[in-house]
Formats: structure tokens, C-alpha cells, sequence
């Protein structure tokens, strides 16, 4: 049986899926989704077996780098990815987490550097099982789900 | 990002830079008084006060022949008018060959050597690391053992926010040691240091007795204060306060070779009666920084131990 799309069918782009709702602003914040030209549809709180609720954003043709997308393991890592062409899904991707994290979240020390100079932030993931991420400057470890973006 | 000499933290070294520094350090202790570094100018930038750490350093400068520029208090600096460190920085590699800086936020250092090629020799970064002071904590246990390897290392006090016994602790995982945390139950040994004592195989054992039998094991104990700020629940430090103040009665059972090391300042954790024991060795430490520091600022302007120990600018006061 066919479901109706509740967001209407891309031609050439990009299909997010899989967002958890409350992180719908941080992706659309991390993938620069404000500013784009291009259509974007956003469709929250949908029905989802394997999350209850979800966000799904479809952004028209726009193709996205794995450096950008990959950011978004951050926020969500549980997000997936459909590269659409000509109506067809030509790619499926999951996002992976990067080794090093530059200038996508905030340190969680107050007193780091980098919470109080004009200056990028640099993370290294110590432990993605256990989503452990260490600052490069103060040289504390935090935990990757609770960052907040920068 | 520019790859310097800076030192940053003594985390990353291997055990042969960790002696070669060691051996260089030896070498300044037996001829503190040279011109090696004449025609160099060092500066200490203190953006938060430290007058021990400062003068250790600029008696090391001196002592070389550098000349040293700087400031000990930062409310003379432009960052007070809203200057960013990044431009202070800069401004300070215009003048000086090496800086020294010590910083109230935590990372500013490692930034700081990200913004310059003037190496920068990182002398206390808010709680994050002060590799200056491990360097001469270890050549005191290198000095006094003889040997940094298979050493039983007590450490008291404040396990928690003490940075020196952190730093210590990551530094001695190429020399086999042995650690004893003793501390109260509200300033034990953060989880993560014990982590990555497991991951090193670092042996070490934990508990809150701090008595005659306990330092027996020991051949360094390295004392640390308790503050009363560190305690969420003053009952707690009202408690605790007394039990890790060491006194010279407790010293009965130590081996010949123990030694008692403190980062200074003390305030009270050592009782004044063991200043005069032969096992006491605090004050001993705090001039064995000078030869550290002399070491630390040689090897990052590119000398080597070599041309320490060849050198020709030594000056015999003798």
C-alpha cells in the first residue's frame, strides 16, 4: 500500500531522515539551512516506528560534502541520508563520527580558552562507543551528547 | 597550526626526552652560571599572579645571561582594555625569543602556541596543566632515588583538583611505578586518572588512612593542602581537615631513602617539626626548578645537551 508523502517529492537533493524532533533547529543551524536558496521542506513531529516522532528534512537540490554531513553525528548520529536524482534515490548514507571535531560544538569548561577568546574550538573523539569527545585546549573530557553548538 | 618547540604539557613526552631533559638539568645544577643564552631575551607573561613560579623562572633567565621582559600583574596589560591573548601574543613575539606564560584559562597556552613561533613554555594554565613544576618534581625523585623506576609514590591530600600530582602521575608512566592515593572520600582520585592508569598499567591503590604504617611503604611522599574551598560539606572538611597533616612522629616506620615532596606553598600540612628531618625535602625541590626551568627554556631555544655540556660560557664563582 502506498503512503502518502506528507512533504511533496524532490527531484535532484537531499533527504534527512531519521531527526530526532528537539534537534531539528541544530541541523538546520549546522547545515547552514537558513541561509540556503534552494527549497527546503521540514516536516516535524511525523510518525516513526523505530524513533515514535521525527523530523524529516528534504532540501532541494543541494548536495552535501561527508565533512558536512558527517558534523551532524554529532547532534544526531542516528540520522540517514538519501541522495536523490530525478526522483530516484541513487545513494542511502548514515552519518559517521569524525576523529576531530572543529568549530561545530562548544566547550563545556567555562574557564577553556576557547569560551572566551574570538577563536575556533578543536575536539578530538577519544571514544566513539562510548561518545567521549576531549578538548584540544583544556584538555577536558565531555560527553559528545551533550555539546552545544557553537 | 605551527609545530614548535613549545612545551605545552609533559604528557606526550617519551621517557628518553623525559631523562635527556633530566641529564640537561644536571648538567645546570652543577653550573647554574652561564652567558649560554646571552643575546636571548625571554619573556614571562603572567596574566594571573604566581611570584614562586616567576622569580624560579626569571632567576633562570638571569643565571643563562638572557635578558628577561614581561609583566607580573596583569592588570597592567592591554587585555584589560579588551586585547585578546591571540594579539598580545604576537605583539610579545615581535620582542623575545621564548615566552613564558602563565594563564588563568584553561588551554590559553596551547593556543597561545598555535599563534606564534616563538616557542612558548607553558608555566601553569588555570587547572589544567604546569609542566615546569612536574619536570622538577620528577628530577627531585630522580635526584633523591637515583633512579625514577620502580618507585613507590604515596600521594596525600587533595587527589581531585591537585593538578601537580595529575600531571606527576601521567609523566611517571614510563618508569614502572607504583601509586598509593590517599585521600578523603570527597577529594579522591578522579575516575578518569584511574582510568588511564589501567590503560598504562599503572599499578596503584587507593584509601583514606594517612598514618606511621602507611608512609612505610613509601619512597616519595608527596604532600598536597586541603583546601577548606574544595568541600561541598564543611562537616566533612571539619572531619577530614586533621588527618592529613604530617608530622614528624609519623615519620618512625619510613624507609632511609623516603623523601617528602610538596609543591609548596604548604600552609599547615606539614608540621614545621619535620622541616628539620632528613627525610623533608620540599625546600630542596623548590631549587631544584631552577635547574628544571633552566633546562626547559634551553632545550626549546634548540641547545642541546651536548652544548650544556660542552659549554664554554660557564662562570666559576668558585
Amino acid at each position: 500500500m502506498n503512503k502518502q508523502l506528507l512533504v511533496s517529492a524532490l527531484e535532484n537533493g537531499t533527504v534527512i531522515d531519521h531527526i530526532p524532533c528537539e534537534r531539528t533547529n541544530d541541523v538546520l543551524t549546522l547545515l547552514k539551512l537558513n541561509s540556503v536558496s534552494s527549497t527546503v521542506m521540514i516536516g516535524i513531529n511525523l510518525e516513526s516506528k523505530k524513533m515514535g516522532r521525527k523530523t524529516i528534512i528534504k532540501v532541494a537540490d543541494k548536495f552535501f560534502s561527508d565533512d558536512e554531513l558527517n558534523k551532524l553525528s554529532v547532534i544526531a548520529p542516528d540520522v540517514t541520508l538519501c541522495i536523490i536524482r530525478n526522483y530516484e534515490v541513487v545513494e542511502k548514507k548514515e552519518v559517521r563520527m569524525p576523529e576531530e571535531l572543529r568549530d561545530i560544538v562548544r566547550c563545556a569548561n567555562p574557564k577553556c580558552i576557547t569560551n572566551n577568546e574570538p577563536m575556533h574550538t578543536v575536539f578530538h573523539v577519544i571514544n566513539k562507543q562510548r561518545g567521549i569527545m576531549k578538548c584540544h585546549y583544556c584538555e577536558k573530557e565531555q560527553q559528545i551528547k551533550d555539546a552545544k553548538l557553537k | 597550526m605551527s609545530e614548535n618547540r613549545s612545551v605545552i604539557t609533559l604528557a606526550h613526552l617519551t621517557r628518553e626526552k623525559i631523562e635527556y631533559l633530566l641529564k640537561m638539568a644536571a648538567q645546570f645544577e652543577k653550573h647554574p652560571n652561564r652567558r649560554i643564552l646571552e643575546g636571548k631575551v625571554v619573556a614571562t607573561l603572567f596574566f594571573e599572579p604566581s611570584t614562586r613560579t616567576r622569580l624560579s623562572f626569571e632567576t633562570a633567565a638571569n643565571r643563562l645571561g638572557a635578558r628577561v621582559i614581561g609583566f607580573a600583574d596583569p592588570k597592567i596589560t592591554s587585555g584589560t582594555k579588551g586585547e585578546s591573548l591571540k594579539d598580545t601574543i604576537k605583539m610579545v613575539s615581535n620582542y623575545a625569543d621564548v615566552i613564558v606564560m602563565r594563564h588563568y584559562l584553561e588551554g590559553a597556552a596551547r593556543y597561545a602556541s598555535e599563534v606564534t613561533n616563538v616557542p612558548i613554555i607553558n608555566a601553569g594554565d588555570g587547572s589544567n596543566q604546569h609542566p615546569s613544576q612536574t619536570m622538577l618534581d620528577m628530577y627531585s625523585i630522580y635526584k633523591t632515588q637515583g633512579t625514577l623506576d620502580n618507585l613507590n609514590i604515596h600521594l596525600v591530600g587533595d587527589l581531585k583538583y591537585g593538578r601537580t600530582v595529575h600531571s606527576l602521575l601521567m609523566a611517571m608512566r614510563h618508569f614502572n611505578p607504583t601509586f598509593h592515593f590517599i585521600a578523603p572520600k570527597e577529594l579522591e582520585m578522579p575516575e578518569e586518572y584511574k582510568i588511564y592508569c589501567r590503560q598504562n598499567d599503572i599499578r596503584f591503590t587507593e584509601g583514606t588512612d594517612f598514618n606511621e604504617d602507611v608512609i612505610s611503604g613509601a619512597d616519595i611522599l608527596y604532600m598536597t593542602r586541603v583546601q577548606k574551598e574544595r568541600f561541598t560539606d564543611l562537616m566533612e572538611y571539619e572531619r577530614v581537615k586533621d588527618a592529613y597533616i604530617l608530622s614528624a612522629d609519623m615519620l618512625g616506620k619510613a624507609r632511609p631513602n623516603m623523601k617528602i615532596l610538596h609543591p609548596l606553598p604548604r600552609i599547615n600540612e606539614i608540621n614545621a617539626d619535620v622541616d628539620d628531618n632528613p627525610h623533608a625535602y620540599y625546600f630542596q625541590q623548590a631549587q631544584n626548578g631552577l635547574y628544571a626551568r633552566e633546562a626547559l627554556i634551553s632545550d626549546v631555544l634548540g641547545l642541546t645537551l651536548q652544548d650544556i655540556t660542552n659549554d664554554k660560557t660557564i662562570i666559576y664563582n668558585e
